[in-house]
């Protein structure tokens, strides 16, 4: 009994433990991050936003989250119901897992995984499909044309955000993100590989279908792309799962670029995970900056970008980078 | 020079990174929206709301069941009938406004001889049912009860331009 207890049983309550650790914050802060969107959309319009419920608006994300909860939800008669359902609950399932293997600090990660970005870019790209079969199963052809859109933009930019990681790898010589984030004890990747992290980045607010490339649910054209029949807790879902995955691509590019839980400048005092937050925060606030500033691309422009600037540009980096590491022997050694 | 020019700016994202410059700079600008439940704008005494029927100061009702109203309304949003009354005074015995009809042009109010039907300064009537907004005539006299003060000084205020 104790070894069953010692061997099976505490390690699956202490992993589900875990998970549930990770998995609540992210989901409380999904939450706030609507409210923060708002806030400061509307700061930016000159507006108030949303400042009735509770103290400064605080309780808007929980009236929202209610109200949707207690929506019915409707399934067309013409959609493949099965379908329908599981797409909502793929998209957020996907959003979540990704989690697993974002380290927090040395020791605080979910599972150190030594192939943790093949893991992480294997998970969205999988958060594709979510999207497509909810476009599918819509059996609308609005819903169709934003899925279709949408599977375009997420493998354009997928190939070029392969190569920049490609160049990052370069760099530290391991797939697990620990040894990554290790790598850039002396300086953060974005300085020596900066145009590299810029266009991770913006290749990160296509594959989330942000602003200013949310093609996917052009609510002018599209009329809300493939979320179109979806309504109360089946699109909130969605919601959850677009939030989940711009905080988890935030998350990547600070893990790839940022320095992970690095401190800057030495400030070792404060602990790892706040400064991963922090810098979290601060790419999420460039993703609310990007939609109040810009205008929606259009759906050519958003290709040209992908396949004719940022493959192009991605591929010299991956060359350059490598000419310089060999040219100078600083090519990271494997054991 | 200026291909190259151009060039540079196209790379190093500079009209993106000047649009970006702005929004940050109006993100601390003074708000410019009320505080709507809270803080309302002001209203001009033309203001075309809901509606209300008025009586004389001495509670006679104005309505003389002359059906000019129900004539001109656009959307046929009013519906009056007569019935002659025992000291020789013409009233309505009923006066219905659809509110879901109406559409807030103020005919009825401009085609009124004696200012009876007015619309006033209220627009948040909002109700949780349809059959809540088929006004009959208490509801309109009960409006303009409450509104009176309000509505007199609105006609008086826009009568010198009448």
């Amino acid at each position: 009994m104790a070894e069953f207890w010692d061997g099976y049983l505490w390690p699956t309550i202490w992993t589900v433990i875990k998970i549930v650790a990770i998995v609540v914050p992210v989901l409380l802060s999904v939450a706030y991050l609507t409210l923060a969107e708002r806030k400061v959309i509307g700061s930016m319009h000159m507006r108030r936003g949303p400042n009735v419920v509770g103290p400064f608006g605080l309780l808007q994300p929980m009236a929202d989250g209610l109200k949707l909860f207690l929506k019915e939800i409707i399934i067309p008669s013409g959609a493949s119901r099965g379908v329908f359902i599981i797409a909502p609950m793929m998209t957020l399932t996907l959003a979540l897992i990704a989690w697993a293997v974002i380290p927090f600090s040395k020791d605080l990660v979910l599972s150190d995984l030594n192939v943790g970005i093949l893991y992480l870019f294997a998970v969205s790209g999988l958060g594709v499909y979510g999207i497509l079969m909810a476009g599918w199963a819509s059996n609308s052809k609005y819903a169709f044309l934003g899925s279709l859109r949408c599977a375009a933009q997420m493998v354009s930019y997928e190939v070029s955000m392969g190569f920049i990681i490609i160049t990052v790898l370069l760099c530290v010589g391991s797939l697990n993100l620990n040894d990554i984030i290790e790598a850039q004890r002396g300086m953060w990747f974005i300085f020596p590989l900066f145009p590299m992290g810029v266009m991770f980045f913006i290749s990160t607010v296509a594959e989330t279908n942000r602003h200013p490339f949310d093609l996917p649910e052009a609510e002018a054209e599209l009329v809300g792309g493939y979320n179109v029949e979806y309504g109360g807790m089946a699109f909130a879902l969605f919601f959850l799962g677009e939030y989940a995955n711009m905080i988890m691509m935030a998350g990547l590019t600070s893990v790839l670029f940022l320095g992970g839980w690095l401190a800057p400048f030495g400030m070792d005092f404060i602990p790892g995970p706040i400064w991963l937050i922090l810098k979290i925060c601060f790419l999420l606030f460039i993703f609310i900056w990007l939609r109040a500033a810009y205008p929606r691309y259009r759906y050519d422009q958003l290709m040209r970008l992908g396949w004719k600037v940022f493959l192009p540009l991605s591929l010299v980096g991956v060359v350059v980078t490598a000419g310089v590491l060999v040219a100078f022997d600083l090519a990271p050694v494997i054991q | 020079m200026s291909i190259l020019d151009r060039t540079a700016r196209a790379f190093f994202l500079w009209e993106l990174l000047q649009g970006l410059a702005i929004t940050f700079r109006y993100m601390f600008k003074q708000k410019v929206t009320l505080n709507y439940p809270f803080e309302k704008g002001p209203l001009s005494p033309r203001f075309r709301g809901e509606h209300a029927l008025r009586r004389y100061p001495d509670g006679e009702e104005r309505c003389i069941a002359c059906k000019l109203c129900e004539a001109i309304c656009p959307a046929q949003a009013i519906t009056i009938e007569v019935q002659a009354c025992d000291d020789g005074a013409r009233r309505t015995s009923r006066y219905d406004i659809d509110m879901t009809k109406c559409i807030y042009c103020g005919f009825c109010q401009e085609a009124c001889p004696v200012d009876a039907i007015v619309e006033g300064p209220n627009f948040e009537y909002a109700t949780e049912t349809r059959e809540e907004l088929m006004y009959d005539k208490s509801k309109l006299l009960a409006n303009g009860e409450r509104w009176e003060t309000e509505l007199a000084a609105r006609i008086s205020l826009d009568a010198p331009y009448r």
